[in-house]
C-alpha cells in the first residue's frame, strides 16, 4: 500500500476530529459493535486460518484447557484435570453439567469425535499443523477420555488451549464442517443468532454459561460484528458512533484517534515477531550472505530501538532470537547481542573485502515505513538494498524457490505459546528453511519431541544460541497491534493477538 | 442494419474471448496457484497435493480450455476460499453492484447533463469554468479519496447519511456519488459539445426565426438530438463504473461483486477472481455492443461509413 493511501486519511481524521460531536455508544442498548477488516471463510473454527475466525472461535466455543493471558498458566476450562500417562498419551477429567448453545450437554463423546475428526487428513481442516500431531482421542467413560499423540509432543497442552475448539458430536456429525459455519453451536460466552456471510455475524451473551469457567463472565448483551474491510472506513465508523471497537489501527491512523475525544486508543504487544532471513544453503541467491562478517555487519548495523521509538510502537520489544519471548522455550540467554554499531559494521564489511559496500535485492511484504527505515540503516554502512516489496504470498514463493536470499519475514506462531511453533518453522529444514544448519536441526529436534521441560528448554537455547553466534537472521522486534474503542469501553488488550471481548464492559 | 449488428457481435465475441484468454493467462502466471491455496506455513507435500488434485500439473493450454468451457456453461467450479459454487456467490452479489451500478449513472447524468447544458449556453463564460472545474476534479480525484472525504462530511460530522453498509437504499447515497462522480467528467464535455454544435445548426435558427420560446428551443429541439450520443456515451460509462465498483464497494463495505474481487484477490481465490473479471468485462462489451448498435441505428452513416 503506498504511504499516501494511509497517510492522507490520517490527515483528513485530523482535520475530522475537531468537528466530532460524542458518539451514540452502544452502551445505551448494550450492544458492542465492533468490525474485522477479513471474512473467515467458514466460522468453524477448523476451516479457516485467518486472525478474524480465531477471535470468533474463542468466543464461541471452549477449550479443554485455558491458557490464562495475564499468567500463561494453564487453568481447567472443559477438562477439569490433566495428566500424562506416558509419552504419547494425556489423560483428561471432564467438566460435568456443561451444556452447548443447543442443549446438548457435554461430555466425553464430543471432545472424542471432535479431535478424531478434525485430525483426519481426508477431513482436511485447513491448518494441519493444529491436528497432525493427534494418532486418536479415545473414550475411557463418560466423563474421562486420552488422547494419543504420534510422537512425544510436549506443546499439545498448548494446541489444546488454543486453536482445539470442542464440537458437540450429534450435531457436527448431523451437519458437518458447512453446517457448523452457517450456523455454529458451542459451548462458549457468546452464541451466534445470526449470520450472513461476508457482512454481518449476531452473537447474544449465552445465559446458561459454566460458571466455573476460567474465561471471567461476560457482561455486554450482544456483539455485533460487521465486516468492513478498509481501515479507514473502520476508523470513520468509530468517529461517527456506528463502531465501539476496532482492531490493527494503522500507528498514523492510531495517533489521530488519540486526538479525538471520545475515543481510546490502547496498543498492545503481539506474538508476531520480524526478523530477516538471509540465506546461507547451498541454493543460495545471495553468495555475499554466506560470508558470517557480512551478516554480522547487518545485524550491528539497525538501530532497532530507535526504530521502536519511531516507526514500529514502543510497546514492541526488541528482539535478539528468532522466536517469541513469552514462548515457552525462547530465550536468549547466552545468546549473542548485537548492538547497533554502524563502525563496527563497516569495519566487518571492509574485512570482508566490501569496503565499498555492495548491491542487493532486499524483500518485503508488511509495514512498508519499518521497511524503510531498515534500508536506510543498511545504506548508511554500504549495503544498497533495493526494495522488492510484494504481497506475502509472493514473497513465500520467491524465499521457496530460493529467488530471495534476503527480506524481512514475520511470523505469528498461530498464537502458540510454544517454541515449537516459531523457530523450527524456519530453522527445520522445511520450505522456508534458508541456512539448513544440521546443528541446529538436531537441537530443535530434541526440543520438539523430548516431554522433559528441561530438556527442551536446554535444546531450544543451544539451538538459539547457534542461530546467534552464526548471525543466519537478524531478529528485529515482536509487532504491537493498535486498538481503538469508544472511551465507555473497559477493554483490556494481551500480547496474544487475541481480544477477549467477553472481559469488556462498559464504563 | 441486420449485417452491422451481426458483424459488431461477431467482433464482441472475439474481444470476450481474448478477455476470457488474458484473464486466465494473468492469474494463472502470476503466482504459484498451489503455493497460494496450501496457505501459511504449508509443507512441500500438502502444495504437490494440492497441485494433482485440482490438476494444476496439467499444460495451461488443457487447462484454459477445460475452465473456458465449463464458464460457457455458466459453471466457474468452486470458490476455494468460501467452498461454494462460484456462480451462486456472484448471483447473490450482483444485485448490489447493479443497484450500485444504475444510481450512480442516474446520479452522474442528473449532474453533468444540466451542467453540460448551462456550460453550452455560456461558453468560455464563468460558468462554463466552473463546469469544466469540477469535470477536471472528477477526473483528477482518486475515488477513494472522495469516498472518505464524503463519509467524513455526511457521516461523521453531519451525521446525515449512514457510513458504510449496505441494509437500506440510504447506505447507497454515498457510494453512488462517489463512483457516479467520476463518470460525470465524459458526459459533461459531450453534452456540451453536443449542445453547442446543434445550437449553431440551421434548424435551431429556423425554431428560433419561427418565434418559439427559447426553453422549448432547447429542451424540445436541441437537447434531444444533443443527447442521443451522451446515451450510448452513458451505457459504456455504466460498465466503467462496474470496474471501479472495486475500490467503491471496498471502501463502503457494500457486499457487490467489486467486494468480492477485492476478497478473492486477498485469499488467491483464482476462480472467483477469473469469473467477476470475465463478467464484468462482459457486461461492458454488451453494453458497448448495444451502444454502438443504437447509435447505428439513430445515425445511418456510422453503419454505412
Amino acid at each position: 500500500m503506498p504511504a499516501y493511501r494511509t497517510l492522507l486519511p490520517a490527515a483528513l481524521l485530523a482535520a475530522a476530529a475537531a468537528f466530532v460531536q460524542p458518539a451514540e455508544a452502544g452502551k445505551r442498548d448494550n450492544t458492542l459493535r465492533v468490525a474485522f477488516d477479513q471474512v473467515p471463510e467458514s466460522i468453524d473454527a477448523y476451516f479457516n486460518n485467518i486472525r478474524a475466525g480465531v477471535i470468533l472461535a474463542h468466543h464461541i466455543w471452549d477449550h479443554l484447557v485455558y491458557r490464562d493471558p495475564k499468567t500463561n498458566e494453564y487453568k481447567p476450562s472443559l477438562a477439569t484435570a490433566w495428566r500424562q500417562v506416558d509419552d504419547t498419551t494425556l489423560e483428561f477429567d471432564l467438566r460435568r453439567g456443561v451444556k452447548f448453545h443447543n442443549g446438548e450437554p457435554f461430555d466425553a463423546d464430543d471432545v472424542v469425535y471432535t479431535l478424531n475428526f478434525v485430525s483426519k487428513p481426508e477431513n482436511k481442516s485447513t491448518t494441519q499443523q493444529n491436528v497432525n500431531w493427534i494418532a486418536g482421542a479415545d473414550k475411557i467413560d463418560q466423563y474421562k477420555v486420552r488422547i494419543r499423540t504420534k510422537k512425544p509432543f510436549p506443546a499439545a497442552i498448548e494446541y489444546l488451549a488454543g486453536p482445539l475448539v470442542m464440537y458437540p458430536n450429534e450435531y457436527y456429525a448431523k451437519v458437518g464442517p458447512k453446517g457448523m459455519s452457517e450456523k455454529p453451536v458451542g459451548t462458549g460466552p457468546y452464541m451466534v443468532t445470526e449470520y450472513q456471510p461476508g457482512r454481518l455475524i449476531r452473537m447474544k451473551r449465552n445465559p446458561d454459561y459454566f460458571k466455573d469457567s476460567p474465561k471471567p463472565r461476560a457482561t455486554i448483551e450482544n456483539i455485533d460484528v460487521r465486516l468492513i474491510p478498509d481501515r479507514n472506513t473502520q476508523a470513520a465508523e468509530l468517529m461517527g458512533g456506528g463502531l465501539d471497537w476496532i482492531y490493527n489501527v494503522e500507528p498514523d491512523m492510531a495517533k489521530q484517534l488519540k486526538g479525538v475525544p471520545n475515543l481510546s486508543v490502547a496498543s498492545g504487544e503481539s506474538m508476531r515477531i520480524a526478523f530477516i532471513q538471509m540465506a546461507t544453503d547451498e541454493k543460495s541467491p545471495t553468495p555475499v550472505l554466506k560470508d558470517i562478517r557480512v551478516r554480522k555487519a547487518i545485524n550491528h548495523a539497525i538501530d532497532r530501538p530507535a526504530m521502536l521509538k519511531t516507526v514500529v510502537g514502543e510497546t514492541a520489544r526488541v528482539l535478539h532470537t528468532v522466536c517469541f519471548p513469552a514462548q515457552f522455550g525462547c530465550s536468549d540467554e547466552g545468546a549473542l547481542r548485537y548492538a547497533y554499531d554502524p563502525a563496527k559494521a563497516k569495519a566487518l564489511l571492509a574485512e570482508a573485502g566490501y569496503a565499498n559496500g555492495f548491491d542487493i535485492d532486499f524483500y518485503a511484504y508488511r509495514d512498508r515505513q519499518q521497511i524503510e527505515a531498515i534500508i536506510g540503516y543498511l545504506r548508511a554502512v554500504g549495503i544498497r538494498a533495493n526494495l522488492r516489496f510484494m504481497q506475502f504470498v509472493a514473497y513465500r514463493d520467491a524465499v521457496r524457490e530460493h529467488k530471495a536470499g534476503f527480506g524481512v519475514a514475520t511470523w505469528g506462531s498461530f498464537s502458540v505459546n510454544d517454541v515449537s511453533a516459531s523457530t523450527p518453522v524456519y530453522f527445520k529444514f522445511e520450505a522456508d528453511d534458508v541456512n539448513r544448519d544440521q546443528q541446529v536441526r538436531d537441537l530443535l529436534d530434541a526440543g520438539d519431541t523430548s516431554v522433559k521441560p528441561a530438556v527442551r528448554q536446554v535444546a531450544y537455547k543451544n539451538a538459539l544460541k547457534r542461530i546467534a553466534e552464526q548471525a543466519y537472521a537478524a531478529p528485529l522486534y515482536s509487532l504491537p497491534v493498535n486498538y481503538g474503542f469508544t472511551k465507555d469501553l473497559a477493554f483490556q488488550p494481551y500480547p496474544d493477538e487475541l481480544p477477549r471481548l467477553w472481559e469488556a464492559r462498559w464504563k | 442494419m441486420l449485417q452491422y449488428a451481426l458483424k459488431r457481435s461477431v467482433l464482441a465475441l472475439l474481444v470476450a474471448l481474448t478477455v476470457s484468454l488474458v484473464c486466465f493467462l494473468l492469474v494463472n502466471l502470476s503466482t504459484d496457484v498451489a503455493t497460494a491455496m496450501a496457505g501459511e506455513g504449508a509443507t512441500a507435500e500438502a502444495i504437490d497435493s494440492i497441485r494433482k488434485q485440482y490438476g494444476f500439473d496439467r499444460p495451461l493450454v488443457v487447462r484454459y480450455f477445460d475452465w473456458l468451457g465449463h464458464a460457457a456453461m455458466g459453471n466457474f467450479g468452486d470458490s476455494l476460499y468460501f467452498r461454494t459454487p462460484v456462480s451462486a456467490l456472484v448471483a447473490e452479489r450482483m444485485p448490489t453492484t447493479m443497484i450500485l451500478g444504475t444510481a450512480a449513472i442516474a446520479f452522474a447524468l442528473l449532474l453533468s447533463i444540466p451542467l453540460g447544458v448551462l456550460a453550452a449556453l455560456k461558453p468560455n463564460s464563468w460558468v462554463d469554468r466552473l463546469t469544466l472545474t469540477i469535470a477536471v476534479i472528477g477526473q483528477a480525484m482518486p475515488t477513494f479519496w472522495f469516498a472518505l472525504l464524503l463519509m467524513f462530511l455526511f457521516g461523521v460530522t453531519l451525521k446525515v447519511l449512514p457510513i458504510s453498509g449496505s441494509d437500506t437504499w440510504q447506505h447507497f447515497i454515498l457510494p453512488s456519488i462517489a463512483l457516479g462522480y467520476y463518470a460525470t467528467p465524459a458526459i459533461m464535455r459531450l453534452t456540451r459539445s453536443g449542445m453547442l454544435e446543434v445550437l449553431e445548426s440551421d434548424y435551431i435558427r429556423t425554431a428560433r426565426a419561427k418565434g418559439l420560446r427559447n426553453a422549448s428551443v432547447l429542451f424540445k429541439h436541441a437537447l434531444r438530438n444533443a443527447v442521443a450520443p451522451v446515451v450510448a456515451l452513458a451505457a459504456v460509462q455504466l460498465g466503467f463504473l462496474l470496474g471501479g465498483s472495486v475500490v467503491i464497494e471496498t471502501v463502503f463495505a457494500l457486499n457487490g461483486l467489486g467486494y468480492l474481487a477485492w476478497e478473492a484477490i486477498v485469499h488467491n481465490d483464482f476462480p472467483v477472481v477469473q469469473a467477476v473479471v470475465l463478467l464484468i468485462s462482459l457486461v461492458y462489451i454488451v453494453l458497448t455492443l448495444l451502444s454502438d448498435v443504437a447509435n447505428a441505428w439513430l445515425d445511418p452513416r456510422i453503419r454505412i461509413g
